[in-house]
């Protein structure tokens, strides 16, 4: 993929604008705020957004302002999928088939309520661009675990730690076959960037999960929401790749980390100094959580493997 | 032009729907299927291909959804892009949707959604006829309307856009219909000619007044609105609208009648031998209709009987139904659905016992509370008789007779009981069910 520079970006009035407006109600140092930022940077004002109920459908707007300088549709927490589905009809009967419709959700409203939409959108291979920012929790209800809470996260409603391992939520989604999905940290915005500006000339059904720190939810400061989403991707916790057509291709700084010795070792970041929510990590836990990460790893390894195989 | 494979002739009610929507020139429509309304988002899977609409250019988009839920969100999505939409649901499915169905409300969604009403679960399966599932999104803000034939199911639905689209309007609508009753018997049916359907029916627009999509025009909708701000507000222009929507409905009815030749009373109510009855049955759908035959029979029979079928439940045609009211003192009101817990456990009848109260005229009539064919148990003509017979003795003797259906000061027409089967204790009483 051909690199954009933060210095093209900075030339081109385009996507040196800010689509989304500063003043709005993100928290300090939110991840989601960064996201979105950059993800309107590649795809432009002709983009049609349906968000689900959460902090997104909170900070974009009290009414009656708005931050998003584009059009904005917040909806039902298990419907955005659909309803972009939807709404991508009802736009080409209308004539304004050229608007990128996509759908901003957080990690419950996509990998929780929210999955049976996201399946079946995914299943008709409609022409949006699903959007996750994952924070890895319900924030905007007050930080309650969802089926995207890491092993061991404390939140109001795991006070004793999650008992249960992540959902792969890029694995189902590509098991529907669809042509594109990618992964994407907001410590990389180039990488979130380029991966945007490909999906947009995608047809058919996108997916991109994007990790979000929260800072009340982590339990973090605010500045350091870049550390933390890099420590993820530097740990191998959150490995960047996309699939385009099944095949996958390793980004960013998660191309050399398929060799796990290259990999930070993942007590950095699941540690109470670093992040709060992990306050009751222990030895036991690790162990747990490292077999998760060798699980996420192995995945992503039988496309590679595969694909090798496919060359040959 | 291709010939239509279906003008005129025996028809099911659900099909009837189905070309009702398309001779609406929908843009969208979005698909869930539950008995028994499945033949109706079946056929329209046909018709969106079929020729006779190709050749005219109708390009319908038809998604093929994965809930009802997301049928809700999916027309949502549509409509707030400007595009037409139509769906059909029943029973559960609707119960499904419901929060969408709320959602077309408050975003104020011209949206049409056809109904084939049905019984609903928790104890038992019940797929017939039943308005339980409607009844219990009666106060989402959405437009009902009951039908009781199947060319009022083709009439309706052609209409329908004519009034959600209305400027002073502007909320969805749900025309039901029992099912099985109507959905999959079939009974003679007219199509309007195509020209004169788009003639008739209410010329789109690019994007509604109130809600688009554009760039250059950027709007937000669904934002977070604060108690000091116009939440309130806002959930009083959906009642208002629902009020204005009275007289749109009749003038649609009035304009339907005056092109098409066939009417349903003002699109309101439709009475029967009302003006000089000495009792009055109200009741919706097509028991209502069933009720002008036991009229019929009782009038020969030298009983002033009439019939008033309401056929807008919501918005409530108070004063249209207080005009029949206020002519007779002995009034029946019929339920085909149980609003559980409510005065009478009718939400029609309460309904009506409510409206009563708001002038000196009708404050004193007697309002007899019917409720019948729950999950599709027939009603027959000859029980109707006895409906209206309760009435007259009412009316005579200045009390209602005693039955061993009547309990908690309702009727309940049709139940299983009898000399043998009074339900003595609630064993022997379920034993006979
Ligand atoms: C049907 C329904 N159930 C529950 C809620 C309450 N609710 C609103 S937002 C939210 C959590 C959102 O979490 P997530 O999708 O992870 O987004 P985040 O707030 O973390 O950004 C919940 C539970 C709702 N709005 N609708
Ligand atoms: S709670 Fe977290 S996700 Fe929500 S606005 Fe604040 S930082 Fe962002």
């Amino acid at each position: 993929m051909a690199k954009t520079k933060i210095k093209d970006i900075i030339l081109n009035p385009d996507t040196k604008r800010e689509y989304f407006s500063p003043g709005n109600a993100t928290c300090q140092g939110c991840g989601l705020d960064l996201a979105l930022r950059w993800a309107m940077k590649a795809l432009g004002p002709k983009t049609a957004t349906v968000s689900p109920a959460s902090c997104a459908n909170v900070v974009t707007g009290l009414w009656p302002k708005s931050a998003p300088q584009w059009p904005w549709f917040n909806m039902a927490f298990a419907a955005s999928a659909a309803a972009a589905s939807g709404m991508k009809h009802g736009l080409v009967a209308k004539g304004k088939g050229d608007y990128n419709v996509i759908v901003w959700a957080g990690d419950g409203g996509t990998a929780d309520i929210g999955i049976q939409g996201l399946s079946g959108a995914a299943e008709r291979n409609e022409d949006i661009i699903y959007v996750m920012y994952d924070n890895e929790s319900y924030m905007n209800t007050g930080i309650q675990a969802s089926s995207s809470a890491p092993r061991g996260t404390v939140t109001t409603t795991t006070p004793y730690g999650k008992d249960q391992k992540k959902k792969n939520i890029p694995m189902i989604v590509a098991a529907h076959n669809v042509p594109y999905v990618a992964t994407c940290s907001v410590s990389d915005p180039m990488d979130l960037y380029d991966k945007f500006k490909k999906a947009k000339d995608i047809k058919g059904f996108r997916f991109i999960q994007i990790l979000t720190p929260c800072p009340p939810g982590w339990r973090h400061e605010a500045q350091y929401t870049i550390r933390q989403s890099a420590l993820a991707v530097d740990t191998g916790i959150f490995p960047l790749f996309e699939i385009e057509n099944g095949i996958l291709t390793l980004s960013g700084k998660s191309k050399r980390l398929h060799d796990p010795t290259k990999r930070k070792p993942i007590q950095e970041y699941y540690s109470k100094k670093n992040q709060g929510r992990f306050k009751l990590i222990n030895d036991g836990l690790l162990e747990e959580l490292e077999k998760d990460v060798k699980e996420w790893w192995s995945w992503i390894d039988r496309h590679l493997v595969y694909q090798e195989h496919l060359e040959l | 032009m291709t010939e239509p494979r279906f003008f005129e002739g025996p028809q099911k009610g659900n099909l009837a729907a189905a070309y009702a929507a398309m001779d609406a020139d929908i843009d969208v429509v979005t698909a869930y299927p539950i008995t028994p309304q499945t033949t109706v988002v079946e056929e329209l899977s046909i018709l969106v291909g079929e020729k006779e609409f190709l050749d005219r250019g109708q390009k319908t988009h038809y998604l093929r959804m994965e809930s009802e839920h997301s049928v809700g969100a999916s027309l949502v999505g549509a409509s707030y892009a400007g595009a037409r939409t139509y769906s059909a649901t029943a029973g559960q499915g609707l119960l499904y949707m419901s929060e969408m169905v709320h959602w077309m409300v408050g975003a104020r969604l011209p949206i049409v959604v056809s109904i084939a009403s049905r019984g609903l679960t928790g104890g038992a399966w019940n797929i017939w006829a039943d308005y339980g599932d409607i009844i219990s999104q009666r106060d989402s803000g959405i437009m009902i309307q009951f039908l009781a034939t199947h060319q009022e199911i083709y009439d309706s639905i052609l209409m329908g856009f004519n009034v959600t689209e209305h400027r002073d309007v502007m909320l969805p609508l749900f025309p039901a219909y029992g099912g099985f009753v109507l959905s999959h018997t079939a009974m003679p049916v007219k199509r309007v000619p195509w020209e004169e359907a788009q003639k008739f029916v209410i010329p789109k627009k690019d994007e509604w007044d109130h809600i688009w999509i554009d760039s250059e025009r950027p709007m937000m909708a669904g934002a977070l609105i604060m108690p000091q701000n116009f939440y309130a507000e806002f959930r009083i222009k959906a009642h208002e609208a629902q009020l204005k929507a009275l007289p749109v409905i009749k003038d649609t009815m009035a304009e339907f009648e005056k092109r098409f030749g066939r009417s349903y009373g003002n699109g309101l109510v439709e009475p029967y031998m009302a003006d000089d009855a000495d009792v009055l049955l109200i009741g919706y759908g097509s028991i209502a209709k069933q009720a002008e035959d036991a009229v019929d029979t009782l009038r020969k029979q030298g009983y002033r009987a009439g019939a008033l079928r309401v056929r807008t439940y919501r918005p409530f045609p108070t004063e249209d139904i207080l005009q029949y009211i206020k002519k007779t003192k002995v009034v029946g009101v019929m339920d085909r659905g149980i609003a559980f817990g409510s005065p009478t456990a009718g939400a029609l009848s309460t309904d009506i016992m409510a409206v009563c109260q708001r002038y000196e005229s009708t404050r004193d009539t007697q309002i007899v509370p019917f409720i019948g064919g729950l999950g599709g148990r027939d009603i027959t003509y000859d029980e109707q008789i006895e409906q209206f017979k309760i009435l007259f003795e009412l009316k005579e003797k200045g009390e209602a007779p005693k039955k061993p259906y009547k309990m908690w000061g309702t009727y309940w027409t049709g139940l299983i009981t009898g000399p043998d089967k009074v339900p003595q204790g609630d064993e022997e009483y379920f034993g006979d069910i």
